[in-house]
């Protein structure tokens, strides 16, 4: 039934972010640490706007500000430079380097300049971390994982494991999902690491004095004992590559287990029965309460949403998770769709779906929202799941967009959206009722205050 | 001063405290965290809001998405500006050449949407891959039959004012191509107003009203048919001296249309301004009907701006900005405020713009060029600012410190030109300082507030 996907040559209104991009708000997530780009000046502020713009916080993006000589003649000299400009303003712990097409296309080896650095500061500089972010390749999910095992390349150190130590690998996800899942991974006893943590450093309280780096973060001592864990619990059904829980395993020995983004009960039920055989302990009572009252929401509510057509898209990890949410509370995903090529995603959606939709949904990858939008047209969806660049197609449909991940442009309180775990589900489980029993009462020609 | 690298140390005016120096248009420092954009953003501002051409940006996707519908210029008609079209290069473009691409690209989208131009803004890479974007576009431009022009904006081949040059460069290419047959005598051009949120259809009114005909909006609510006439024009009447002065210097050279710098923001600058185009072409009929509506316009807008001058007299406002003409009428509209200026800055001001801000404003006001956001921190904390005018990223940096925020930048939905649009900016101004949260704020000391008030319950 899958007709074939769209094949464009340009790419209108994207629906994906560049690879740098990502990079950035992982380093964002570490104690004490600035992101650096190694490029023109022009990307740290567009990135810089991008993120501020959903967050509503302070992130400075230092840069090599390169202009047409150093294009010619290397970026080397630039970037010591802002290394030096970086240390002495912010005196950051850590500065989290990405490089950029600019200085990927010139063929800067910035491997070799910070070797070249580091000789020449010994001891007086702070932890420098560096990945490869070319932004015509990729998109920001790919820089954003790149970085977090960079991170864990550079500073994870091994050693005998301790005992109920794991490390969570939870990707892009928010400040309220973050907060979350320490609160779960503290009612299981589990002395976790999350890397990174954005909740702090990205959404942090009005306090009485200005910080030059918002305090939070994982921190860098914790970062050091992730070779030490029992356990890495990584996120994310089509990641590739080189991951950081790959990498733990492969040179630590630290066990991986690899799991959804847990959104939906089947998803969240795998996410916690893993902490429950880590910890040897049983799901404790209030998460097992939550739970039942999902699941009783669930009941209470899948009349008026079953049968009802919804286009999901964004980031293709969390588009698996969104979808097998929406497949088990009788909602029809007719569209998901992704800018990342992972090439995993259509499988990543069968293995979570398989057992409960009929049908698959047509899934593609590296769609933008032009394709998204002519899609659309004969599939006349009930709603949209994903970020605000989608409002202009639900405008143009008419219908509801329920908003989730990154960015949130055209609301406020992004970074408190709560999307994971069975609080984050019935939180997202109440928007789609919600929104389906407001377009119905809005449309009814008499208006009812009473179902 | 701690916050203060020492390189940019010659970026940073005190009024009256020594005599004016300052350094500026100068590139911004590796690791400082400029503010600035770069060279395709000063290019994709001045563009973007030409409504019915087709804006193509050559490159990796980053570039064409973080500039996708992010700016409040409406247009009247069509909406091609508010889409983000890219050629989204991957690494086997950047290998083997995305020229191709770029040429199937361009057909493919004038194909869909038949716009009535293109702009194909060249990037980073596109600089060092070395595509020959003047002979694609050549091409397409013979197969389809319309203007498809390249903008040399590589974001680091200079700073933000380089791709307001490349953007008036590309301008100037289609400017002179179309028929000037009915142009009035009294007829202008308006360059470097961009119609957020509707400004430039309020700056139209009033030009009508005087009997000025506009043959070309540049590039508020622009479209490609006016801007290949607008050599008709009798005269160029330019705000935002940085983005579009070029474009009229070189309108003066080929066509001798004289130019004249208005603003349109707070009410001085904005009556000035209409009296200047008046005066230039020195029909006392004009003239009179320019004082007709101005005088109008004041006895609409003054009374109701002194409910905002007695509350908001006094308060102390900084002001950072993209360029610098803005913060001359931001000044005086403070002043109209009965506020206090305390700190001007742009992100690419001109050498002679900061001398005359320094002049204009009081004893001890900063003046800074291309600040960074522990600068803006440090000066906000040192003169207890209580409202900051900037952009969208300087809008956190205000708020965590417990300081009101006008947005006066591209992305804002509120117009801020005109006689209205001093009035909104009145309101913008008073619902950000006026609103009882701060008492919650750092400024205030609101970890003291709690522990006081903690003290005084358990105390009972």
């Amino acid at each position: 039934m899958s007709k074939n996907p769209p094949n464009y040559i340009s790419t209108t209104n994207a629906c994906k972010l560049c690879t740098p991009l990502g990079a950035c708000l992982a380093f964002k997530g570490i104690e004490g640490a600035v992101p650096y780009l190694h490029g023109s000046q022009g990307c740290a502020t567009y990135m810089r706007r991008y993120i501020i713009s959903h967050y509503n916080e302070p992130i400075d993006i230092a840069s090599s500000s390169l202009s047409e000589k150093n294009a010619i003649y290397g970026g080397g000299p630039n970037l010591k430079m802002g290394l030096v400009n970086v240390t002495r303003k912010y005196q950051p712990k850590l500065i989290g380097i990405a490089t950029t097409c600019l200085t990927e296309t010139i063929g800067d080896d910035v491997g070799r300049y910070l070797h070249e650095f580091h000789r020449e500061t010994v001891g007086t500089m702070p932890i420098m971390v560096r990945v490869s972010t070319p932004s015509y390749n990729g998109t920001h999910m790919e820089g954003f994982h790149a970085a977090v095992t960079a991170v864990v390349e550079q500073l994870a150190e091994g050693g005998e494991a301790v005992g109920g130590k794991i490390n969570l690998l939870p990707g892009f996800i928010s400040p309220a999902d973050k907060r979350y899942l320490s609160e779960i991974l503290d009612d299981f006893g589990l002395d976790v690491t999350i890397l990174p943590d954005l909740s702090d450093t990205m959404d942090g309280p009005a306090t009485s004095k200005y910080d030059k780096i918002q305090p939070g973060g994982t921190p860098l001592a914790s970062i050091a004992t992730m070779g030490r864990a029992t356990a890495t619990i990584e996120f994310g059904r089509t990641l590739h590559g080189k991951t950081a829980g790959a990498l733990l395993e492969q040179k630590h020995g630290v066990k991986r287990i690899s799991l959804g983004v847990p959104i939906g009960i089947e998803e969240s039920d795998l996410f916690f029965a893993s902490l429950s055989t880590l910890s040897g302990r049983p799901i404790p009572e209030k998460h097992a309460q939550e739970r039942g009252r999902l699941v009783d929401s669930y009941i209470d509510c899948h009349k008026y949403i079953f049968g009802k057509k919804a286009i999901v898209y964004g980031e293709e990890d969390l588009v698996v998770a969104l979808t097998a949410f929406l497949a088990e509370i009788g909602v029809v995903p007719v569209l998901c769709a992704s800018g990342g090529k992972s090439g995993k995603l259509a499988a990543a959606i069968k293995e979570t779906t398989g057992d409960i939709l009929a049908e698959q949904p047509q899934v593609f990858e590296g769609m933008d929202f032009f394709d998204i939008s002519e899609m659309a047209e004969s599939l006349a969806p009930d709603l949209l799941i994903g970020h605000s660049k989608g409002y202009p197609l639900a405008r143009k449909l008419e219908i509801p967009l329920i908003r989730v991940g990154f960015p949130i442009h055209d609301r406020m309180g992004g970074q408190r959206i709560l999307h994971l775990g069975y609080r984050g589900t019935q939180s997202l489980f109440d928007q789609v009722v919600n929104a389906t029993l407001a377009r119905k009462q809005s449309d009814s020609p008499v208006g009812y205050s009473y179902m | 001063m701690e916050a203060l690298l020492a390189d940019r140390q010659e970026q940073v005016h005190r009024t009256g405290e020594q005599p004016f120096t300052l350094v500026c248009n100068k590139d911004s420092l590796a690791g400082a965290v400029s503010q600035r954009a770069c060279v395709f953003c000063g290019s994709r501002v001045v563009l973007y809001p030409i409504a019915d051409a087709l804006h193509l940006v050559h490159g990796p996707i980053g570039c064409a998405v973080y500039t996708w519908d992010i700016r409040g210029a409406l247009s009247s008609g069509p909406e091609l500006h508010r889409l983000s079209f890219s050629t989204d290069l991957q690494e086997r473009d950047v290998i083997f050449g995305g020229e191709e691409k770029l040429y199937r690209a361009l057909i493919e989208l004038i194909d869909r949407h038949s716009p009535k131009g293109a702009f194909v803004y060249s990037t980073c890479i596109v600089g060092i891959i070395g595509d020959d974007l003047e002979a694609v576009c050549r091409r397409v431009e013979a197969e389809k039959g319309i203007p498809v022009i390249p903008v040399q904006s590589e974001g680091f081949k200079g700073n933000k004012r380089d791709g307001y040059t490349a953007a008036c460069n590309a301008m100037a290419r289609i400017i002179g191509t179309g028929d000037t047959a009915g142009i009035s005598p009294y007829s202008i051009n308006i360059l470097g107003d961009f119609n957020l949120a509707g400004e430039i259809w309020m700056i139209r009114e009033y030009f009508e009203r005087m009997g000025v005909q506009v043959v070309a909006n540049i590039t508020g609510d622009g479209r490609i048919a006016d801007l290949a006439r607008a050599h008709g024009a009798a005269l160029n009447v330019v705000q935002c001296s940085g983005s579009t002065m070029d474009l009229a210097k070189i309108m003066e050279e080929r066509y001798a249309i004289p130019s004249i710098r208005v603003s349109y923001f707070g009410i001085e600058d904005m009556a000035q301004s209409l009296y200047d185009v008046a005066e230039h072409f020195g029909d006392p009929e004009m003239l009179e009907k320019t004082r007709k509506l101005v005088k109008e316009e004041l006895a609409r807008v003054v009374p109701q701006l002194q409910k905002y001058r007695e509350v908001l007299a006094g308060k102390k406002a900084a002001i950072y900005v993209g360029g610098s003409f803005k913060a001359f009428s931001l000044v005086k509209a403070f002043r109209l405020l009965d506020m206090q200026v305390v700190m001007v800055g742009s992100q690419t001001g001109t050498e002679q713009e900061y001398r005359e801000l320094a002049e204009i404003t009081d004893p001890g006001t900063i003046i800074v060029d291309d600040a960074n956001p522990l600068e803006l921190t440090s000066f906000l904390e040192e003169k207890e600012v209580d409202i900051l005018v900037g952009g969208v990223k300087e809008r956190p940096i205000a708020y965590k410190l417990g300081v009101g925020f006008c947005d006066h930048n591209h992305e804002r939905k509120e117009a801020l030109a005109g006689f209205q649009g001093m009035l909104n900016f009145a309101e913008e101004v008073y619902s950000s300082v006026m609103s009882p949260v701060w008492r919650f704020a750092m400024r205030t000391k609101a970890k003291d507030l709690v522990t006081e008030t903690s003290k005084t319950i358990v105390k009972g």
